[in-house]
């Protein structure tokens, strides 16, 4: 579904990311972990058609397509979906004419026809129950005053209206406690079918309980060092980061 | 059209015009008012027309506007269109009161003033200076400053009808008073029409006046209206301005509030060549209110100026100013804010926010909000922000797969909800959110209104250059 080979990117002439691989199938999890400034963010916000950022080097091809090539709703709309670390907040734009403008324009694409006012409004209350959200939430402007975990449950609610075929979730876990850390989880897994695929960028392994992982790679300095099974992730738990940067410094001395 | 102004600069035919035509502008007049046209034109042959050397006047340059060769409406005159019928289903499900200027004066087939069954009074200024001269007298070009401002003192001289409406103390006037502001000539027109509102104590009333043209020739718009809101009492003031691009308008309005009174204006500017929204706030009596609240959206060399004045004149006082607006092309936007809060009016609440999304290089917006404060326990603020859309938020959107342009029309249109959300005629936001809507899309039309009049039915379009943001 998504290969990505040698990508080189840089913002302002910085490079963050230097030499990237990854190769996602469908109905695979991936998980994407490393310290703070190792290019994570950055990538999803590459994958997802970014344009500050400028890409010196490497290809993505996904579903057979250049998709460096592709604006940022033309991916959406091939079945990216990108959940936001910092969700933005759209005051005056509400949640129900934000999703209805982007269900019908993902419909349109693929030539179907607009939604009527109730097949939407139905759609919007399944979606919504699988992340519990509360029904007053959809009246309001989008993320505008939503509280961390209203936030985050919103990005998963969006991924549902729009049934992506690859979501990476950047960090999805940050800033929630528990019970929002598993309605979120739960959410991503009712989703999760054997043709999508997802990759989940996380800081800590607390997120790989619930939605469990078929790889877990470490990133370093703009590129993977380490790839494994989900054992990887407990590892690094216990072990930190450090162990990563030590063994890629003996690799170096040798 | 009677008179035909030629060769002489407009000011001196203006005045000579009065002078041939006296008897006519003093008809039916109470003497008190006859008065103060004799002040009036004097005022005018001292001020003149405002310049671009007056403070006020510094970004609109009306010298274009004042360079036709106007005829002037000084005869009542009818039509044979049936204006009423036009705008019957303007606002489908709103229930109004419809009173109909056309050129200034009051058009009607029906009686020239109505008596409601709770004492209200609605109708011609005209006829109400003959059959309520009392009640005409005791408000009429008491809050109008002609010795100060020219074109206050142009309108006093040479006004003879408008909209009157009187609401008794302690009634509750219903259904909103829908005014349609029609102009329609084949000739250059110049039109100055009065209006006058007198609402009760403890009275409340709904106005919502529209400013529309027929036809695409010139015209010269020079409307002033005086408004008087009694102790306790509530209006609320909804201007739609949907004009060609030809027509100049300048709309001078005057409330005085009293004691616990409560004002809410809303200026909508969907279209016009050149608009200039004179608002005037006087709170004379403790514990009122005013709400001030404008949108303008405008394209090609259009201009609207909102020049706004709150006189804090006693204490415990609030008021509260939202204007903003989104440009296109060449258009400009002015916004001159003042506030005055006197030495006595102390507590004085105000606050004053001009917003404003330049969405071309070339448009521009001269945005002065400015307080003058003489009082030392006062709660004051004011801001103008001018920028263009978040591009954060561009960008989120086009991540769930929305194009550029609809992003951009959903962050436009949020941009102007705040100000139609105030609106609080559920019936009228939503049709005025579907004509802000069709403004923003580029399919609202100035003759979107009016199904007979208009041969050239040619959208003024808000074209947006996508390149550009």
């Amino acid at each position: 579904m998504l290969s990505i080979k040698d990508l080189k990117v840089s913002i302002n002439g910085k490079k963050i990311l230097n030499g990237f691989n990854l190769e996602v199938k469908a109905g695979e999890v991936h998980a994407i972990m490393g310290p703070n400034g190792t290019g994570k963010s950055t990538l999803a916000s590459v994958i997802a058609g970014r344009e500050i950022f400028e890409v010196t080097g490497g290809e993505i091809i996904y579903k057979n397509q250049n998709l460096l090539a592709l604006a940022p709703e033309i991916r959406a709309r091939e079945g990216i979906f990108l959940g936001f670390q910092y969700p933005v907040e759209i005051p005056g734009v509400s949640i129900t004419n934000f999703m209805k403008t982007a269900v019908n324009e993902h419909r349109k694409y693929k030539g179907l026809a607009p939604l009527t006012a109730t097949e939407f409004l139905a759609l919007m209350d399944e979606k919504k129950k699988l992340v519990e959200l509360q029904t007053k939430l959809a009246n309001r402007s989008v993320n505008e005053g939503f509280s961390g975990g209203e936030k985050k449950k919103n990005e998963i609610f969006q991924m549902a209206m729009l049934n992506p075929d690859l979501s990476i979730l950047d960090e999805t876990d940050s800033g929630l406690d528990i019970d929002a850390l598993r309605i979120v989880a739960n959410g991503v897994n009712k989703l999760k079918t054997k043709d999508n695929a997802s990759i989940i960028i996380t800081h800590y392994q607390r997120l790989l309980d619930y939605i469990v992982p078929d790889f877990v790679h470490v990133m370093y300095e703009g590129r993977i060092v380490k790839s494994g099974g989900k054992e990887l992730a407990l590892e690094l738990e216990e072990k930190g980061y450090d162990w990563i940067k030590k063994e890629l410094e003996e690799k170096s001395n040798l | 059209m009677d008179t035909t102004i030629k060769d002489m600069d407009l000011k001196s035919k203006l005045i000579s015009t009065f002078h041939e035509n006296r008897e006519l502008f003093y008809k039916n007049t109470p003497a008190e008012i006859s008065a103060l046209k004799d002040i009036a034109i004097k005022d005018f042959e001292r001020l003149g027309f405002p310049h671009t050397k007056l403070e006020d006047w510094r970004f609109t340059n009306l010298a274009n506007a004042l360079s036709h060769d106007y005829s002037l409406s000084i005869k009542p005159e009818y039509q044979e269109i049936d204006i009423e019928s036009i705008f019957l289903c303007e606002v489908p499900d709103m229930d109004t009161y419809n009173v109909v200027l056309l050129n200034g004066w009051f058009a009607s087939k029906n009686a020239s003033l109505s008596i409601l069954s709770n004492g209200t009074i609605i109708g011609s200024l005209a006829k109400a200076m003959q059959t309520y001269p009392h009640l005409v007298k005791e408000h009429y070009g008491k809050y109008a400053n002609t010795s100060k401002y020219g074109l206050d003192a142009l309108n006093t001289a040479f006004s003879q009808d408008g909209i009157f409406i009187y609401v008794p103390d302690n009634v509750k006037v219903n259904k909103p008073v829908q005014i349609i502001n029609v102009t329609n000539s084949e000739e250059k027109l110049f039109v100055q029409p009065r209006n006058l509102f007198i609402v009760g104590k403890n009275s409340e009333l709904t106005i919502v006046n529209c400013d529309h043209s027929l036809n695409h020739n010139v015209k010269f718009i020079n409307s002033l209206t005086e408004v008087f809101i009694g102790e306790n009492a509530t209006l609320n003031h909804y201007k739609m301005q949907n004009i060609d691009n030809n027509s100049a308008l300048i709309n001078s309005i005057y409330f005085h509030q009293s004691a616990n009174s409560n004002l809410t204006t809303n200026s909508i500017t969907l279209n016009g060549g050149l608009m200039r929204n004179n608002l005037n706030i006087a709170l004379a009596g403790e514990h009122s209110n005013a709400d001030l609240f404008g949108i303008y959206l405008i394209d090609s060399n259009q201009l609207v100026d909102n020049c706004t004045f709150v006189d804090h004149i006693v204490p415990n006082c609030t008021s509260n100013e939202l204007y903003k607006g989104i440009m296109d092309d060449k258009s400009r936007g002015v916004f001159n804010g003042g506030v005055l809060v006197r030495k006595d009016a102390q507590k004085t609440q105000a606050f004053q926010s001009n917003r404003n999304i330049l969405l071309s290089d070339d448009a521009t917006i001269n945005s002065k909000p400015h307080l003058e404060i003489y009082a030392d326990d006062v709660k004051c603020s004011h801001g103008a922000t001018v920028g263009q859309l978040d591009p954060e938020a561009m960008f989120y959107m086009r991540s769930r797969g929305i194009s550029e342009d609809s992003a951009r029309m959903l962050l436009m249109y949020a941009f102007a909800n705040e100000v139609i959300n105030k609106i609080n005629i559920e019936v009228l936001r939503e049709r005025i959110d579907e004509m802000v809507s069709k403004r923003l899309r580029g399919e609202l039309s100035i003759c979107d209104q009016c199904v007979l009049q208009c041969k050239d039915k040619a959208p003024s379009v808000f074209n947006i250059d996508m390149t550009k943001i």
